[in-house]
C-alpha cells in the first residue's frame, strides 16, 4: 500500500490531490482480489508500468494545457514577450559564441587518437623557454629516452609547386617517417611515409592535404603516383591525408619526408636549432615521469657536450598546451565578458518577470480562486519562462552563428585544428542548458513571489500591493547590471587603450606606398650566388623602370613576417660557440642595395651595401643603432669588426632600428649583409626572397607589370604573399582589433541592457507611485522637483552599482594585464569614461519615466482605483 | 464567460476508454471503481481499466463536459464518503451517440466488403 502511494507521487500534485485517494482505494481492492504469488506479482508489474505511463501522460496533459495558455498570454503581451526573448537571445548568443570558440581552442581534445598522450619536446636555454631541437640532440633524445611510444621531428617550410597550372607557393612541412604513426593518423588515400622514403638520397615522395588535392588536382582519384616538381626536384604523390587533418598547423598543405642528412654536418650540429619534435607518451607513463626522464637525458648530454649543450635542458609539454599565454588569456577574457552579459540578461529577465508577475496578480488571484492550486500556478509560470528562455535560446544560437565567423579570428593559427569552430551538437547542448537554467533559475523566484499567499491577496487589496520588499529586490538586480556593465566597459576600454598604444608604436620603417611580394628561389637551381644576383638585378632594374616606382630591393625576410633568423654574435675575438645564451644575438638579413631607401630606414652613418660587396671584397655589414649601442656605446662603429654567420665582418654603415619581431615585442639588434657576400650553396635559408617596392602607383596597377617582369626573368618562378607593408603592420594589430570589437560589442550590449533595466524599473516605480506623485503635484510640487526625485532614484542605483564595479573592473584589468601591452589596469581615463557612460545611461534611462511622472494628471491619478 | 460547446463530432473518434466510461455512466451514476467493474463486466473481463487510465480519462472528460460530478448521493448505507459519483451530461450523450453512429457506419462498410460474418 505504501509502495503504491509512493508510485502515486509520480503524478502531478494537482492530479494526486484530486484522485489519489480513490486510486489507492481501487488499487487496494485489486490487490485483495489478486490471488496467488504469481497473481500478485503480475498485478505489481502491470501497475508499475501503468503508473509510469499514466503519470507521464498526466504531466504531458498539463504541459500541453500550460503551453496553450502560455501562447495565449504571450500573444496578449507581445511587447513583453519580444523584450524578454531579445534580452535572452543576446545573453545566450554571446555565451554560445564565446563557448564555441573557447571549447574549440581550449577544452575539446585535439582531433587525434588519444590526443592527451601527445607531447611536444623543446630545448630549454637561458633566455629561451622553448627552443627547437638541434638535429644531433633530437637523435640522442630519441634514442636515450624510454618514456615515449614514438617520437618524430618536423619543420615548417614552403615549396614552389610547378607543373600544375600556374607555379604556386605552398606551405608545407618536412616530417620524419615517425610523425604520422605518432599521431596515429591514416591517409584518406594511398600510403604514409616509410623509413625507406625518409632516407638521404631516397626518391622524392609527398602526401597531399585534402584541400590541396581538391584545389590543385581537382579531387582526381588517380592522383596517386602522379609526378610533380617541388622546388625543381621531382616528387611522386603517394597519398592524400583526411579532410580534417591539420599538422603541424592548419596552414600546412603538403608533407614531404625530411630525408634527414644523417651523415652531413647538419646531423652533427648541436647548435643549429630548427627541429620541432612531437612524441606520444607510452601507456602508463605520466607527463611528469617523461619530464623527469628527459631532464636526466638532457643533463647527461650537457656533461657529454659541455660547450654546445651549455645550460640546455628539456621541456615536455602536452600538445594541447602549445598555446600562447596570450591566446589563453584572451579566451578567458572573452568567456568572462560573455558571462557578464548573461548575468545582465538574467537580471533583466528576472526584473521583467517580476514586474509582469505583479501586473498579473489579479489574473493569478482569479485562477487561484477558481481552484488552481499554488503548484499549478507556479508550474504555469515556470512553463512560461521556459518557453521564453527556449525561444530566446533558439534566437541566441542564430546570434552565435552570426558571431562565430568574427570570433574565429581569435583561433590561433598555430594549433593543428581547423580555422573555424562550428555550431555543433556540443555547442547546441550548451546553449540549451544555459537557456533552460536561465529560464528555470530566473523564472522560479518571480513565480514563487507572484503566487505567494500575499500576492494572491490581490483580489482583496487591489493592485497596490507588492510593497517595498519586491522593489528592493528589483533594485538589487539593477545594481548588479550596472556593476557588470562597468566591468565590461572598463575591460573594453583598457583593450582600446592597449590597441592605441600599439598602433602608435613606430615600426621604424615606411608603411605607406610599399608593395611587397615573395619570389622564393628554388634550390639547387639557384645555388650559385651569381645566378641569383642575375635574377635580382634584372627584376629590380625592370621594376624601378616602371612609372611611379621610386626604388625596389630584395631582403631575406620582411620584418614582422619572419621573426626569427637570430644569430649569435662574437665581438672582439670572443668565440661564437659559448655565446648561446641570448644576450649576444642579432637578427640577420641579406639585402640588395637600396633596401634602406625603399623601406625608409634612415641611414645614419656610413654607406649602404653595394654591388661591389662580393665574396672577393672584404666582408661588410650594416648594423642597426641598437647594435652599436650594445657593443660600442658612444664610439664610432664604422670600421669595427664582429663575427656572424661564419665570417668576420666590417661595419660599413649604421641604420635606424626596426621592429623585426612585431609591434609588441622587443627585437634583437639588426645586422644586414650584402646579398653577394655568400658562398655558393651556403645559408640558402637566408637567400633574399621578399621583393619590396616603393611606388606612388597603387598595387592594383603595379602588380600585373611586376608579375610580367618576374615571368620574363624566370617563367617557372611563382609569386606569392603579395601584400603591402601597411597590410603587414595592420596584421600585427588585427587580432587585437577583433578583441576590441568583440569585447566592445559585449560592453555595448551590457550597457544597453543595463539602461533598459534602469528604465524598466523606474517606469514601473512611477506607474506604481502615480497616486503619490499626483498628490505631490496637487500639493504644488514643481515639475523640476518631480524629475529630480525620479532621476535621483536612478542615480542612487547607478552609484551603488558603480562602486563594486570599479573594484571588480580593476581586478579584471589586473587579471588580463598580459593583454594590455603596457597600459595600466588602473588607467584613470578609462575608468572616468566608463563611469561617465554609466552616469549618462542612468540619466537617459530615468528621463522617460521622469517625464511621464511630470505629465501625471493629479485629478485622475487620485481618483483612480 | 459563456463558451459555445464544440460540435460532438469534434471529439471523434473517441478513445475506447472514454467511450466505455460514457456507456458505464449512461444508465446510472457511478463512482470510479464501479465504472471499472461495469466496463470489465460488459467486455467479459477483456478491458480492465487501470486506476491511472480511469482517472486521467475522467479528468479530461470533466474538462470536455462529457460527464459531470454529481452531488446526489445514494442511500447512506451504500455510500462511502470518499467516493465521487459521475453522471453523463446531455452533451456527453450526444458525443456517445455520434461515436456509435460512426462505429455503425464503419461496421456497415466492412460488412459490404464481406469482412463481417452474418447477414448482409
Amino acid at each position: 500500500m505504501r509502495v503504491y502511494d509512493l508510485l502515486l507521487r509520480l503524478y502531478p500534485a494537482s492530479f494526486r490531490a484530486e484522485y489519489g485517494e480513490e486510486m489507492s482505494a481501487i488499487w487496494a481492492r485489486r490487490r485483495r482480489d489478486a490471488s496467488g504469488l504469481a497473481g500478485v506479482a503480475a498485478l505489481w508489474i502491470a501497475t508499475v508500468f501503468e503508473v509510469l505511463f499514466n503519470a507521464a501522460a498526466a504531466h504531458w496533459d498539463i504541459l500541453r494545457q500550460d503551453l496553450r495558455y502560455t501562447a495565449r498570454t504571450l500573444a496578449g503581451s507581445p511587447g513583453f514577450a519580444l523584450t524578454a526573448i531579445l534580452v535572452l537571445a543576446l545573453g545566450v548568443g554571446a555565451n554560445t559564441a564565446a563557448f564555441s570558440v573557447t571549447d574549440f581552442v581550449l577544452i575539446r581534445p585535439l582531433p587525434f587518437h588519444q590526443a592527451d598522450r601527445l607531447v611536444k619536446l623543446w630545448e630549454k636555454l637561458s633566455g629561451y623557454s622553448k627552443m627547437e631541437l638541434s638535429p644531433a640532440n633530437y637523435v640522442d633524445w630519441k634514442h636515450m629516452s624510454k618514456s615515449f611510444d614514438g617520437m618524430g621531428a618536423f619543420w615548417d617550410t614552403s615549396v614552389n609547386l610547378v607543373g600544375q597550372g600556374d607555379p604556386e607557393r605552398i606551405e608545407a612541412a618536412a616530417v620524419t617517417a615517425d610523425v604520422f604513426p605518432v599521431l596515429r593518423v591514416q591517409p584518406a588515400m594511398g600510403r604514409l611515409f616509410t623509413a625507406a622514403d625518409d632516407r638521404e638520397g631516397a626518391p622524392g615522395t609527398l602526401l597531399l592535404s585534402y584541400p590541396l588535392w581538391q584545389a590543385v588536382f581537382g579531387g582526381d582519384a588517380g592522383v596517386i603516383g602522379r609526378r610533380v616538381n617541388l622546388d625543381n626536384e621531382p616528387f611522386v604523390v603517394i597519398g592524400v591525408m583526411p579532410r580534417d587533418f591539420h599538422f603541424p598547423s592548419r596552414n600546412a598543405e603538403l608533407w614531404t619526408p625530411m630525408r634527414f642528412q644523417e651523415h652531413s654536418d647538419d646531423f652533427r650540429d648541436r647548435t643549429n636549432n630548427y627541429l620541432e619534435v612531437v612524441a606520444r607518451l607510452k601507456p602508463g607513463v605520466s607527463l611528469d615521469q617523461a619530464r623527469a626522464e628527459m631532464g636526466v637525458v638532457a643533463a647527461q648530454l650537457e656533461r657529454q657536450f659541455p660547450k654546445e649543450n651549455e645550460q640546455t635542458t628539456a621541456s615536455v609539454n602536452l600538445l594541447r598546451d602549445e598555446l600562447s599565454q596570450q591566446s589563453r588569456l584572451l579566451l578567458m577574457a572573452l568567456s568572462g565578458a560573455a558571462i557578464c552579459v548573461l548575468l545582465i540578461a538574467c537580471a533583466n529577465l528576472a526584473n521583467l518577470l517580476l514586474a509582469r508577475g505583479l501586473a498579473r496578480q489579479r489574473e493569478l488571484a482569479v485562477r487561484a480562486a477558481m481552484g488552481a492550486g499554488r503548484e499549478r500556478l507556479v508550474r504555469q509560470l515556470i512553463t512560461e519562462s521556459l518557453v521564453l528562455a527556449l525561444a530566446g535560446g533558439a534566437l541566441g544560437v542564430l546570434v552565435a552563428a552570426a558571431a562565430v565567423p568574427l570570433l574565429a579570428r581569435l583561433v590561433p593559427a598555430s594549433l593543428p585544428i581547423a580555422q573555424s569552430p562550428s555550431i555543433d551538437l556540443r555547442v547546441l547542448v550548451f546553449a540549451g542548458v544555459i537557456s533552460g537554467l536561465t529560464g528555470i533559475g530566473f523564472g522560479v523566484f518571480p513565480a514563487l513571489r507572484a503566487s505567494s499567499q500575499s500576492g494572491l491577496g490581490a483580489l482583496r487589496e487591489g493592485a497596490r500591493t507588492g510593497g517595498g520588499r519586491k522593489e528592493r529586490f528589483r533594485s538589487v538586480l539593477v545594481i548588479v547590471e550596472v556593476t557588470a556593465s562597468v566591468v565590461l566597459l572598463v575591460s573594453a576600454g583598457l583593450l582600446v587603450r592597449a590597441l592605441w598604444r600599439i598602433e602608435a608604436t613606430d615600426p621604424g620603417f615606411r608603411t605607406g606606398g610599399v608593395l611587397t611580394l615573395r619570389t622564393a628561389l628554388p634550390m639547387p637551381k639557384y645555388d650559385e650566388t651569381a645566378r641569383r644576383a642575375g635574377f635580382y638585378t634584372r627584376v629590380i632594374a625592370a621594376v624601378e623602370a616602371l612609372p611611379g616606382v621610386s626604388s625596389a630591393a630584395y631582403i631575406s625576410f620582411l620584418p614582422m613576417t619572419m621573426r626569427g633568423g637570430i644569430w649569435p654574435i662574437a665581438v672582439d675575438g670572443k668565440p661564437v660557440e659559448v655565446q648561446r645564451s641570448g644576450s649576444h644575438t642579432a637578427s640577420l638579413r641579406f639585402v640588395t642595395p637600396g633596401l634602406f631607401a625603399t623601406l625608409g630606414i634612415p641611414l645614419q652613418r656610413g654607406r649602404d651595401v653595394g654591388e661591389s660587396d662580393t665574396v672577393d671584397a672584404p666582408f661588410a655589414a650594416v648594423v642597426s643603432e641598437s647594435f652599436v649601442r650594445r657593443y660600442w656605446p658612444g664610439q664610432d662603429p664604422l670600421g669595427r669588426h664582429f663575427k656572424v654567420a661564419f665570417h668576420d665582418r666590417t661595419v660599413v654603415g649604421m641604420v635606424g632600428d626596426i621592429r623585426v619581431r612585431g609591434l609588441e615585442q622587443n627585437s634583437e639588434p639588426q645586422v644586414y649583409l650584402p646579398y653577394r657576400q655568400v658562398q655558393d650553396g651556403w645559408l640558402t635559408g637566408y637567400v633574399p626572397k621578399d621583393l619590396v617596392i616603393h611606388s606612388a602607383t597603387g598595387p592594383g596597377t603595379l602588380l600585373p607589370a611586376v608579375r610580367q617582369i618576374i615571368r620574363s626573368a624566370d617563367s617557372e618562378q611563382p609569386v606569392s604573399d603579395v601584400r603591402t607593408m601597411a597590410d603587414i603592420v595592420e596584421a600585427e594589430t588585427a587580432s587585437r582589433s577583433v578583441q576590441v570589437r568583440v569585447l566592445g560589442a559585449f560592453a555595448a550590449i551590457a550597457f544597453l541592457l543595463a539602461g533598459v533595466g534602469i528604465h524598466g524599473l523606474l517606469s514601473f516605480a512611477v506607474s506604481r507611485r502615480t497616486q503619490e506623485i499626483g498628490v505631490r503635484i496637487a500639493l504644488g510640487a514643481q515639475p523640476g522637483e518631480i524629475v529630480k526625485m525620479i532621476v535621483r532614484q536612478g542615480a542612487v542605483l547607478a552609484g551603488v552599482g558603480v562602486m563594486p564595479g570599479i573594484v571588480l573592473a580593476y581586478a579584471a584589468g589586473r587579471a588580463m594585464e598580459g593583454l594590455l601591452a603596457g597600459a595600466r589596469p588602473g588607467d584613470a581615463l578609462t575608468f572616468a569614461s566608463a563611469i561617465g557612460l554609466c552616469v549618462l545611461m542612468t540619466v537617459l534611462g530615468s528621463l522617460v519615466p521622469a517625464l511621464r511622472a511630470v505629465r501625471i494628471d493629479p485629478i485622475s491619478a487620485i481618483r483612480s482605483d | 464567460m459563456v463558451q459555445t460547446p464544440p460540435p460532438p463530432d469534434a471529439f471523434l473518434p473517441l478513445p475506447p476508454a472514454t467511450f466505455h466510461i460514457l456507456l458505464a455512466v449512461a444508465e446510472e451514476d457511478r463512482h470510479g471503481y464501479a465504472i471499472t467493474q461495469d466496463v470489465a463486466a460488459r467486455t467479459g473481463g477483456e478491458l480492465k481499466l487501470s486506476a491511472g487510465t480511469l482517472y486521467r480519462s475522467i479528468q479530461r472528460m470533466l474538462e470536455q463536459g462529457l460527464i459531470a460530478e454529481t452531488q446526489d448521493r445514494p442511500a447512506p448505507e451504500l455510500d462511502d464518503e470518499r467516493r465521487r459519483y459521475y453522471r453523463i451530461t446531455p452533451f456527453g450523450a450526444d458525443v456517445a451517440r455520434a461515436e456509435a453512429r460512426r462505429l455503425t457506419q464503419l461496421v456497415r462498410m466492412a460488412r459490404d466488403r464481406g469482412f463481417v460474418a452474418g447477414r448482409a
